[in-house]
């Protein structure tokens, strides 16, 4: 019997499994994604959170809640729910917690004042709401009577959530609009050989790539002007640095990204491979390099290396912009390193471009 | 034939300094009749292909080939699929790279003279999708720009592959023989002395085909551009072409006018039939003036290449008439290019 919807299964079937490169990514792709983040991010143990104090503790029930050596204590949650989370605490000053705050660095930070412990957050943000229910249960665990405790949340302007998410938003969107835009368009020319017909003619292969990297800037400018526009009206977020320092480090970011998009799409011309590829590239980036929240709560050994991701880099500086005031000092070394692999990226992937 | 020429000048300058008394302009002329003749000579061989061979893998797609073609002439590439004759016309537009032997287009290689080359050949792909929303008039701008041209010549593209009526049409639009005209239209932006074109026709209907002929036909006469065609089509090669090269396995089988290949590789007429009952093939063995018999079901289907048709056709059909057998089918017919590539190979021309 040659049943057609069995003959249709059987089709999609065999597309599937006779295109190695698909099953690269929808199978081992997905696996080696989950090995690499399981193992850099749970097989160590615990989970880690930073919390700071600030102004000292008196009450005695919380007597180990006191600096050490290190003007830091360690402590640990959970063990008793089988959720073992190591806590550090910091003791520093308040505008230094709220430095940190706009960092990501922390999401939570205690005072005492009077009797009472309060918890000063962002109500708005999941994670922080977490510690502190964590740091509430814990401290009153032992007994009675309860430690009075207050919650004073932070929703002044730079300490938000949202002004936390913003900058990142845009630093994604810089990525997103270049791998998606220029590796997609450059393997859609080379699939329909349009790519082979245009290097029949005396066009410099140069001038074709940079048309991809200009049409970008601009692109890429009108949508962050959109969405700055949103958060400012919407969500009144406020920017305290330089905007020259803030044009630069977008056109940094736009390069670095540019360039690394010439190099994903520089040979292939199978639309799936592209998928993937451009996949490989921003999916780790999107989530480790403190878009949504902060990379400090990874292990401490691979945050030199997160910091140097060129999103984390962008995201990073257009956050220091935005909430920190930072101007073009600031911006320096994160201009360079972005540029320089925008440069590097670039040439090396015109020298292994496959034109037909 | 030029130096020929050449001499007669000389001689007819001669005659007129003999009158006039005056030799050093006539120096001058012959020198420069001479000059003029040695561009004429240069120009005459504007293709060389020598010894040229090239693999993909374990495949031998082009094997030690050589060929020259002259400024002005129209050759078409003949042959089944997978016969090379895209990977040698992709070499000769700098797409592919010989593994061996050279490659000379108006003297120059590829090498070295890149955008000299790119600016006197113009070519269309087998099958290039432009870009699906660029109008017509847009597309052929943004080629036109490769070549400094400027918007004029867009124009006058437009009139001369008559699509002066859909300029503003999105390419995605258009139909399959105007898609093939734009890609014609863009190879012929930069007034090309070479117009290479790898199947330009495939896969239109006849009128569409028969209005890109036109347009070919047109350019040789008032252009003289030379132009290398493959095909699958060989109306259209006998139509167009001075010169015909059947191609098989990387190599040349044969090459000429289609009269030519015919008077060297087969003349005579064609007669195929097929019977309603198999017969004994030694029938037909003392058929007066049967040149071949080529059977495609013994005894019941075939094809014969006679000397003339009127001589074997009455005698076929008298013994056809005595076994008591019918035909179902017969056609008598002039030699073609197919017929000559089964007599050749014993294979059709596509299969």
């Amino acid at each position: 019997m040659n049943n057609s919807l069995f003959q249709l299964v059987a089709l999609q079937f065999k597309n599937f499994f006779r295109e190695p490169a698909i099953i690269f990514w929808a199978v081992i792709f997905p696996i080696l994604m989950a090995w690499v983040l399981g193992i850099a991010f749970t097989n160590k143990g615990e989970a880690k959170k930073t919390v700071a104090v600030v102004g000292n503790i008196s009450e005695k029930r919380v007597a180990w809640l006191k600096p050490d050596s290190g003007n830091t204590v360690t402590k640990q949650f959970g063990e008793d729910i089988k959720n073992p989370t190591r806590v550090k605490f910091i003791f520093i000053d308040e505008p230094a917690a709220l430095l940190s705050m706009k960092r990501g660095e922390i999401n939570l930070f205690l005072q005492q004042i009077g009797d009472t412990i309060t918890y000063r957050y962002d109500p708005q943000n999941p994670d922080a709401v977490n510690t502190y229910l964590m740091i509430e249960r814990e401290i009153n665990r032992n007994g009675e009577p309860m430690i009075r405790s207050s919650v004073k949340p932070i929703t002044s302007k730079g300490n938000r959530y949202i002004d936390f998410l913003i900058p990142g938003l845009i630093a994604m969107g810089i990525m997103n609009s270049c791998l998606w835009g220029i590796s997609w368009n450059l393997i859609e020319f080379r699939m329909k050989k349009l790519l082979r017909r245009m290097v029949a003619t005396p066009m410099r292969k140069k001038d074709f790539l940079l048309s991809n990297l200009i049409t970008r800037t601009l692109i890429g400018a009108f949508e962050t002007s959109m969405l700055l526009l949103f958060a400012f009206l919407y969500f009144r977020i406020s920017m305290e640095g330089s905007i020259l320092a803030l044009m630069l480090i977008y056109f940094a970011g736009i390069f670095a990204f540019a360039g690394i998009a010439i190099m994903v799409s520089s040979r292939t011309a199978n639309s799936q491979i592209g998928n993937g590829l451009i996949n490989a590239v921003t999916l780790p980036m999107m989530i480790l390099s403190g878009i949504f929240f902060s990379y400090h709560n990874f292990p401490d050994w691979c945050i030199p290396f997160i910091k140097y991701l060129p999103l984390t880099l962008l995201a990073d500086s257009i956050r220091s912009i935005f909430i920190e005031g930072a101007g073009l000092r600031e911006i320096v070394m994160p201009f360079i390193v972005l540029t320089l692999t925008g440069v590097i990226t670039f040439f090396a992937g015109l020298k292994i471009y496959k034109w037909y | 034939m030029l130096l020929r020429q050449v001499f007669d000048g000389v001689h007819t300058e001669q005659n007129k300094c003999a009158q006039t008394d005056v030799i050093e302009p006539v120096v001058v002329r012959v020198k420069s009749l001479l000059k003029l003749s040695c561009k004429e000579i240069m120009q005459q061989e504007i293709i060389k292909i020598t010894k040229v061979s090239k693999s993909f893998k374990e495949l031998k797609a082009v094997s030690d080939l050589s060929l020259t073609i002259n400024s002005g002439e129209y050759v078409a590439l003949l042959g089944p699929n997978g016969a090379g004759k895209t990977t040698l016309i992709e070499m000769i537009e700098g797409i592919q790279f010989p593994d061996q032997g050279e490659i000379a287009i108006a003297g120059k290689n590829w090498k070295s003279n890149e955008r000299d080359l790119h600016n006197i050949i113009g070519l269309s792909l087998q099958e290039t999708k432009f870009i699906d929303k660029l109008s017509v008039y847009e597309t052929l701008n943004l080629f036109g720009s490769f070549y400094k041209l400027g918007k004029q010549r867009t124009e006058d593209v437009l009139d001369l592959v008559n699509l002066q009526a859909k300029k503003k049409t999105y390419v995605v639009n258009l139909s399959g023989g105007q898609r093939q005209r734009l890609a014609l239209g863009i190879a012929l932006l930069n007034e090309p002395k070479i117009l290479l074109l790898d199947e330009p026709t495939t896969g239109l209907d006849p009128t569409a085909r028969r209005e890109i002929w036109h347009i070919l036909e047109k350019l040789k006469k008032e252009k003289g551009t030379t132009m290398i065609l493959t095909t699958h089509y060989m109306e259209e090669a006998e139509y167009l072409c001075d010169r015909i090269l059947i191609m098989d396995q990387g190599k040349f089988l044969a090459e000429g006018t289609l009269a030519e290949l015919i008077s060297k590789y087969g003349e005579g007429d064609v007669i195929s039939f097929a019977l309603n009952q198999k017969l004994n093939v030694s029938e037909f063995t003392q058929l007066p003036g049967l040149k071949k018999m080529i059977w495609e079901d013994e005894g019941r289907k075939g094809k014969m290449v006679v000397l003339n048709i009127a001589e074997t056709l009455p005698v076929f059909l008298h013994i056809v008439e005595k076994l008591n057998a019918r035909l179902s089918e017969l056609e008598c017919r002039k030699m073609t290019l197919d017929d000559l590539f089964i007599t050749m190979t014993g294979r059709h021309l596509y299969e």
